[in-house]
């Protein structure tokens, strides 16, 4: 047993997981139940990200979907008044038409992934997390600050209607 | 001399020289893979064995404490001064039926315990008891703390929806409003923290310490954390998703036995999570002051005590402040809690940003 054999394991795990929280998403009667397997999907990509040594990606991953978006999702949905009926994620009679666009949506991964070759990047440096720092406040300046005013609008939009109030 | 060193050397690392020894003995029967499995249970339980140890006795000194400030005595029958009294309440807790509500969502009801307590354990990953008295240096260490708390926002929500009870829910979004609103003041005051290490790494951050404690440098980020971890905590004076007098308990009304002991469990291992992270940020984390003042002088001094006694009495110490908090203050009402967090912290912790930027730049401008 060594590294990647460990490895290996944990990414199998991590993909049969992911699958079945995936089609737990869809599947299951109720939405919220719908909504607890995406935090449980969100979770195992993070753990792609570990897998992959991306770590900085793999907090991010839990902070922003995790933390933010499906808490969002949960928020929402337990609002309405029908968050607790046992059919509130029904499912439907278009099964064809999902069905032919599910299949074209694979074909066309399986013939374009199928045809590439993917570079791997050896030993991923050990100041990682530094390196992405540095790329952000460098080469990729601009889209960094564009993404940081719009956060920043929406920081002070909040206080502003706090403030109304 | 030499003996004193080995001795010395022994109590600051006895637990990774007593894992060490283990693991080789381990060794001498066993296929590599065996033993590292059997050494991380071992690791697990020894960690769990002292977490539960840790909260029993936070709960018995807040009781004792909050007593003392009431003018009270406080629970001090069973055994010496009461020592024994989480013994008897843990005993208590896990001999009670535990209670599931007719119309609760089951599986989301029994998960949501889960939810909540592993997070709370896995935030001790990062922490560093001393210098090599950590389970996972990771070099995104503070950024990993925020990442698995916010995870326990999802145990909350499933807790007090699958309770099927319209005061549990309403705790439930009053925690899950509260907690995601005083995450970004809490962020935003790490943010400081990080840049004056250089490093998001706990480790790194401590060494940083080595000359001056961060809480010279950074009060205002300590005042921001403090109070939004204390926000986070759910702890008086924040403590509005459990108001007895509006909302019965919150979001475990409905939890008995063995749940609630875990849901109280998770909540104090936050608690101590965060005083162990504000030790580690602003305080030094295991460095020795002694030693620290001593070195301003060129004083050669000793550390006095191993530096995870140092971790701890620091951590201790800020945990009392949380008892003090809730011995002092009045609840805030919920349209004072959204405006603290948005109006007073959050612009604090930009502000702080901003002169710790200029601070830093100005710094680096003069020393090179």
């Amino acid at each position: 047993m060594n590294a990647d054999s460990y490895v290996a394991i944990a990414f199998w795990i991590l993909a049969i997981g992911m699958v079945l929280a995936a089609y737990a998403v869809v599947a299951l009667p109720r939405i919220i139940h719908s909504a607890l397997a995406l935090v449980l999907f969100f979770f195992q990509i993070a753990g792609l990200y570990v897998l992959l040594r991306a770590e900085f990606i793999a907090a991010v991953q839990v902070i922003i979907y995790v933390g933010a978006v499906t808490v969002l999702f949960l928020f929402a949905i337990m609002l309405t008044n029908r968050s607790y009926a046992p059919d509130s994620n029904p499912a439907n009679r278009q099964w064809i038409a999902a069905g032919v666009v599910s299949l074209g949506l694979l074909g066309t991964l399986l013939a374009t992934l199928g045809r590439q070759t993917w570079p791997t990047g050896g030993q991923v440096p050990a100041n990682a997390t530094v390196l992405l720092g540095q790329l952000m406040l460098g080469p990729f300046i601009l889209p960094f600050e564009i993404a940081a005013i719009l956060l920043l609008v929406a920081m002070v939009g909040a206080i502003v209607i706090a403030r109304e109030s | 001399m030499d003996a004193l060193n080995a001795v010395s050397n022994f109590i600051s690392n006895v637990l990774p020289i007593l894992r060490d020894l283990l693991a080789g003995l381990l060794n001498n029967f066993l296929p590599g893979w065996l033993t590292e499995i059997v050494m991380s249970i071992v690791s697990i339980s020894v960690f769990l064995a002292f977490a539960t140890i840790v909260v029993m006795s936070l709960t018995l000194v807040e009781r004792r404490v909050i007593a003392f400030m009431q003018n009270r005595l406080g629970p001090n029958r069973v055994g010496p001064q009461g020592v024994l009294q989480p013994v008897a309440d843990v005993i208590k807790l896990f001999a009670k039926e535990d209670i599931i509500p007719a119309n609760a969502d089951p599986w989301v009801y029994r998960l949501a315990t889960t939810v909540m307590v592993i997070p709370a354990l896995l935030i001790y990953a990062v922490i560093p008891w001393s210098q090599n008295m950590v389970i996972a240096n990771l070099s995104i260490g503070i950024l990993y703390f925020v990442a698995i708390s916010s995870v326990s926002v999802v145990g909350l929500l499933m807790a007090g929806w699958g309770s099927n009870n319209k005061f549990a829910l309403l705790g439930a979004m009053r925690a899950a409003a509260q907690v995601i609103s005083y995450e970004i003041p809490l962020v935003f005051s790490i943010i400081g923290v990080a840049m004056l290490a250089g490093s998001l790494s706990t480790v790194d951050i401590v060494n940083a310490q080595r000359v001056l404690w961060f809480i010279v440098l950074q009060p205002v980020a300590f005042f921001v954390f403090f109070t939004a971890a204390t926000a986070e905590l759910n702890r008086t004076p924040f403590d509005l998703m459990e108001a007895e007098s509006e909302i019965v308990a919150g979001y475990h009304v409905e939890y008995s036995g063995v749940r609630f002991a875990l849901f109280f469990l998770a909540e104090y291992l936050n608690g101590f999570a965060v005083a162990a992270l504000a030790t580690t940020m602003f305080f030094g984390g295991w460095l020795s002051p002694v030693e620290t003042i001593g070195n301003w002088f060129g004083w050669n001094l000793p550390p006095l005590l191993p530096p995870y006694a140092w971790f701890f009495l620091k951590t201790y110490l800020l945990f009392f402040i949380l008892y003090w908090l809730r011995g002092t203050l009045p609840r805030v009402r919920i349209d004072q809690l959204m405006g603290l967090a948005w109006k007073v912290l959050l612009p604090l912790a930009l502000a702080n940003l901003a002169l710790t930027s200029i601070g830093l730049y100005l710094y680096r401008v003069i020393t090179t």
